[in-house]
Formats: structure tokens, C-alpha cells, sequence
């Protein structure tokens, strides 16, 4: 059964991958400590917790390694999400539209 | 064990990329074929944990994006005053050190549990366990200041928008569950591995099947998972 147990890498890789989420969690926490704001801020959150979250994925979580079959089927549905996240902002925009109409006059 | 053995000779031969994905899902066979099912199973119950998690951070983006009332400053809630001096978020920011720690401590324990290094595969895992109750412990601060000291309720606070207490209690809170679960099931697999149950064949207290070193690549699996939540949270309701 020795051959039958894969995801077998060096310890170097997984320190590599540690070092780097400690660096990118850092350059997130600046973000925060330097109060950058507007479009700048939310494009750095968004990068950082990108490639924080690819890293996790495709090394600490063997992805990378994985057969194709398993990482479309895995991979592909949340980005799906993105879809609801769009109907989201619709809907809360026309929300907050009604909102500031009919609930703000007179206040 | 033999089917699976046959599965693994079986991938070498097969076709890579997309016509690898057609030929691997065509026709009555294993999708997935160099995964053990156990594994195979943690991915898809992780996939449905995403999809609670992403509704539970998209009603937290709709609440914000549809409330007139301003939301509460978030980086100066979770500030901590050190040396007199207020630092902000820097309570998160510990948390996600920690996390992360935890998350490199599991990496290496599952690696040296495929080298049969019993006693360094336990005593990461063992690490990670006490990193992520190091984490809760914190929660659980961060909680009472709030509740306590600040007012904060899920129907309302003393910042601002009322939808804050609620989407933040729900939010961390479930991810907290996840995080103390997965302490539990950290020790359990650490006494196993400590133990060579997995040496020995030995049958498990709950399934009665015999368990392999696998099992310490799945509780990774959920350990990473746990953080890569945290990663999310971290980013949309904590920076935001």
C-alpha cells in the first residue's frame, strides 16, 4: 500500500506557503492600519484575501495536486456564487433606494 | 483496499486536462479516482459549508448595502488599548495569526503522518488543537467585551446600524462552532495517531472501520477549511 498514498511533499513548501499567508495577513492588516479607503482599500482586501485564499486551497489543501475531475467539481459551484452576490447588490441598491424615499423625508 | 490500489495504477494511464475530466465522469465508474472516498466526501461536505457560509456573508453584505443608518466603526470596535495606547483591530489581527499558525502546524502533521512519524504527526496536531482553543478563548473575549461592556445585541448597538450585532454574532459565532468542533476532532484523531490505531488496524470507537493515515489528511482538510473561512470573515466584516 506504500505507493497508494499520495500527497507526499517536502516540509519546505508547506514553511514557503506559512511564511507567505503571514506576509499577505499582515499587508491586509495594513490596509486597515494606514486607513487607505475608497476603491484602493477594497481592491487590496479583495487581492490579499485572494491569494491568501488560493494559497490555502491549492497547497494546504493539496489541490494543486489533485485530478482535474476533482478540482472543477469542487471549484467551479462557489464561483457560482458570484452570481447571487450580483443579484445581492441589486436587490439592496433598489432597497436602499426605496429606503432613502420613503423613510428619510421629513427626518 | 485492492479496488483502490487499482484505481491508483488505473490513473497513470489515464488522459490529463478537460478530456481527462470527460473520461474520468463518463460512464459507471468512480469519479474520482485517485481519492480515497473518505476524502472525496470531506470535499463535498466542505462545498456545502461554503455555500452556508457564502449565504450567511451575503445577507451580511445586503443588510449593509440596504441600511440608511451608518454603519458602526468596525477597525475601532475590535481595538485594543496596549501600553496605553488604542491600536486598532489588533485583537483580529492576533486571531488571524494564530489561525494561520494553527493551519501550518496541520499542514506538517498530516505530511509526517503519511512518513509514519507517529508521535510528530500527534504533536502538531496537538498544536494545532491548542492554537485553535487559543482562538475560541479569544472569541469568547472579544464576545463578552461586546455583550458586556459595549451593548452590542443583534437588534441593535450603540454605533450605529442595528443589522451589525446580528450579522456579527451569526456570522462569528458559527465560524467559532466550526473552530471548536474541529478542536475536538483534532484530539480525538491526535490519540488515535498517538496511540498507532492506524499502525494496528485498529476499529474505530463510532464506525468500526478500520482507519489509515488518510484520516489525518481529512481532518486537514476541515482545519483548512476552517481557516479559509476565516480568511473571508477577515476580509468583508472585519477590513470592509
Amino acid at each position: 500500500m506504500a505507493h497508494a498514498e499520495g500527497q507526499q511533499h517536502p516540509i519546505r513548501v508547506y514553511l514557503i506557503i506559512w511564511a507567505w499567508l503571514f506576509v499577505l495577513s499582515t499587508f491586509s492588516y495594513l490596509v486597515d492600519y494606514f486607513h487607505l479607503q475608497g476603491y484602493l482599500r477594497w481592491s487590496l482586501i479583495l487581492l490579499f484575501m485572494t491569494m491568501k485564499a488560493g494559497l490555502i486551497v491549492a497547497v494546504f489543501m493539496h489541490m494543486m495536486w489533485e485530478r482535474l475531475a476533482l478540482m472543477y467539481a469542487i471549484l467551479l459551484p462557489p464561483v457560482l456564487v458570484l452570481v447571487f452576490v450580483g443579484i445581492m447588490v441589486f436587490e439592496s441598491d433598489y432597497t436602499f433606494l426605496t429606503r432613502d424615499i420613503f423613510f428619510r423625508v421629513g427626518s | 483496499m485492492a479496488e483502490s490500489a487499482q484505481a491508483m495504477a488505473a490513473t497513470s494511464t489515464r488522459p490529463e486536462g478537460l478530456q481527462g475530466i470527460a473520461a474520468d465522469w463518463s460512464s459507471d465508474q468512480r469519479a474520482f479516482k485517485n481519492v480515497p472516498w473518505g476524502k472525496a466526501m470531506m470535499w463535498i461536505f466542505l462545498l456545502s459549508d461554503t455555500f452556508i457560509f457564502s449565504c450567511f456573508l451575503l445577507s451580511y453584505m445586503t443588510v449593509r448595502s440596504s441600511t440608511t443608518v451608518p454603519w458602526p466603526p468596525v477597525s475601532e470596535i475590535f481595538a485594543l488599548t496596549i501600553g496605553g495606547e488604542s491600536i486598532p483591530l489588533i485583537l483580529i489581527a492576533i486571531m488571524t495569526f494564530i489561525l494561520i499558525s494553527s493551519s501550518g502546524t496541520m499542514a506538517m502533521a498530516v505530511n509526517f503522518g503519511y512518513r509514519r512519524d507517529r508521535v510528530k504527526s500527534a504533536v502538531l496536531m496537538l498544536a494545532t488543537a491548542a492554537f485553535g482553543a487559543m482562538f475560541v478563548g479569544m472569541q469568547a473575549f472579544e464576545w463578552t467585551k461586546l455583550i458586556v461592556e459595549e451593548g452590542v445585541r443583534p437588534w441593535g448597538n450603540p454605533f450605529g446600524a442595528a443589522q451589525f450585532g446580528s450579522s456579527f454574532f451569526m456570522i462569528t459565532g458559527f465560524h467559532g462552532f466550526h473552530v471548536s468542533v474541529g478542536v475536538i476532532f483534532l484530539i480525538i484523531v491526535a490519540r488515535k495517531v498517538w496511540r498507532g490505531d492506524f499502525d494496528r488496524n485498529v476499529r474505530g470507537f463510532f464506525t468500526s472501520r478500520k482507519g489509515n493515515y488518510e484520516v489525518v489528511e481529512i481532518m486537514g482538510l476541515y482545519w483548512h477549511f476552517v481557516d479559509l473561512v476565516w480568511v473571508f470573515i477577515f476580509a468583508v466584516f472585519y477590513l470592509w
